[in-house]
């Protein structure tokens, strides 16, 4: 255990500070869930929307979403986290009953 | 008994015996008690990799063999072994270098002290099997330390010297062992080969700085978005830069204990030469003949060897060709359309604003694994003396080609 490194003891710096010489060696990340920092929300062109009078809560967009980014609510429905949802529309080309409409963002 | 015949004395630690230079090399990688083997068999390479098959299923080497389907998964084999702290070697030449390009560029991103030997051969086309540095060459940029053997011995000694480098703490680096295919892969030579005892004193276990176990999750291979990509590049070119003075201890070190010292730039009766050969690889061996030859006629010349390809010894090559009228670099590889072979462009580039560098005249010999005898070399050194106008920074000659 010892021999393992970490360096979650230093703070976690943007990718923009990022200098070389604070990379690990071999660009190993020794702090887990690191792609948390990373808001890929500001890729997307289009956004999900759900119309919940038709929605079942089956999950199927919560278990398709490739970057977990639709998470249930307490009520049952489901949203996206648009801090990480790209805008793909596979919730909305898999949804049953089709309730996910990919709407434009302006 | 001839009288004349002079006893060459064996150091300490050691044995003489005849053996194929592929089996001296797959006997060492054995010494150097390596956990995975992973390797596909393609000319010349074969004789290396299907002694350790051997060694593996007479129980002579307890590692694992593992027959992949191509070069491609034997690198990827490889890298997932290193990841988990496994001490790997692979092999190849050629084509199957080509294959596996994509994950030996992986590879030394990731820092993972992999040791390939790669038996040089020709790319295709037209399809040939035989030696020269166009694969090599194909990779230069690969970012792994390569070295270059001349003879028998020398496959045997770099071998430990590539583990033990690449492994180092301060390196972690991945290294590439380039002897030339069929001379150095299928010719029965004398060779030293040292104790176990010698071997286990030079290479310490395998400790990675990290690796693969759930019990302490790390990444390894995540994804550089540009904002970084520029940054983590630029740890790469200093981390190679860095493993220079590495190299040279590593090198010290089995020179310590074996008698036989390596440098990155080695010569050969150049003392007052007017014309240096250089060479890369097993060519220096014929090339030491051709001097002596010439030096005997009253040609004042004299050989630098280039042992270490990356990082490219910059300070060490000024050096060795300072004095020199002419620098006659020989190239096993063409950049077609480009400025002269890969070394004679490297060196030139060395040379470059040097006050009083010598002229740089580049030949191309030895493709596919055209002989290059001591009359050659002759030839080469007196067309360069008797040139009429100085070479270019460009020019190069594709020596002995019919037109």
């Amino acid at each position: 255990m010892n021999r393992q490194r970490s360096s979650k003891a230093a703070a976690f710096r943007p990718a923009h500070e990022l200098r070389s010489r604070d990379f690990e060696p071999g660009f190993v990340l020794t702090e887990v869930a690191t792609s948390r920092y990373y808001k890929t929300g500001d890729w997307r062109s289009k956004r999900p929307v759900w119309d919940n009078n038709r929605c079942i809560q089956c999950g199927l967009c919560y278990i398709y979403c490739p970057d977990m980014a639709v998470r249930r609510r307490p009520d049952g429905f489901f949203e996206a986290n648009l801090d990480y949802c790209k805008g793909c529309g596979i919730c909305a080309q898999e949804c049953f009953t089709k309730c996910i409409e990919m709407v434009d963002e302006r | 008994m001839n009288s004349t015949r002079k006893t060459i004395p064996i150091p300490p630690g050691h044995r003489r015996v005849g053996i194929e230079d592929s089996h001296a090399a797959a006997l060492a990688v054995k010494q150097c008690n390596v956990d995975v083997v992973a390797a596909y068999p393609i000319t010349p390479q074969t004789h290396i990799v299907e002694r350790l098959a051997e060694m593996v299923a007479n129980g002579e080497l307890d590692a694992e063999f593992v027959p992949v389907e191509s070069e491609h998964s034997a690198m990827t084999v490889c890298v997932g072994a290193e990841a988990a702290g496994a001490r790997t070697f692979t092999c190849t030449s050629s084509q199957g270098l080509i294959l596996m390009s994509e994950i030996v560029y992986i590879t030394s991103a990731m820092r993972l002290p992999c040791v390939m030997i790669l038996a040089n051969r020709s790319l295709s086309g037209p399809l040939s099997i035989w030696c020269d540095h166009s694969d090599v060459m194909s990779i230069r940029d690969c970012g792994w330390i390569q070295t270059f053997a001349e003879n028998g011995q020398e496959v045997y000694d770099l071998v430990f010297h590539a583990y033990r480098v690449a492994e180092m703490p301060e390196v972690l680096t991945p290294v590439i062992l380039n002897v030339d295919g069929f001379y150095l892969t299928h010719v029965v030579e004398s060779v030293l080969t040292a104790e176990q005892e010698l071997i286990d004193r030079y290479l310490p276990p395998y400790r990675p700085r990290v690796s693969l176990h759930p019990d302490r999750p790390v990444t390894m291979g995540a994804y550089g978005v540009p904002e970084l990509f520029t940054e983590a590049k630029k740890n790469q070119d200093e981390a190679l830069k860095a493993t220079y003075p590495f190299i040279l201890k590593a090198w010290e070190e089995w020179g310590d204990l074996t008698g036989r010292y390596y440098h990155p730039v080695e010569t050969y009766r150049a003392e007052g030469a007017q014309v240096l050969l250089l060479t890369m690889g097993s060519i220096g061996q014929t090339a030491m003949v051709a001097v002596d030859r010439m030096r005997d006629a009253g040609v004042p010349v004299g050989l630098v060897k280039l042992r270490l390809w990356r990082p490219f010894p910059f300070e060490e090559l000024r050096r060795a060709v300072s004095g020199a009228e002419h620098l006659v670099v020989l190239d096993r590889a063409v950049s077609y359309g480009g400025p002269g072979g890969p070394v004679a462009s490297e060196v030139r580039a060395a040379l470059y604003g040097q006050p009083g560098a010598p002229v740089v005249h580049n030949f191309i010999v030895g493709l596919a694994g055209r002989d290059v005898a001591v009359e050659d070399l002759a030839t080469i050194v007196q067309k360069s003396l008797t040139r009429k106008k100085p070479p270019r920074q460009e020019d190069y000659i594709l020596y002995g080609a019919r037109e």
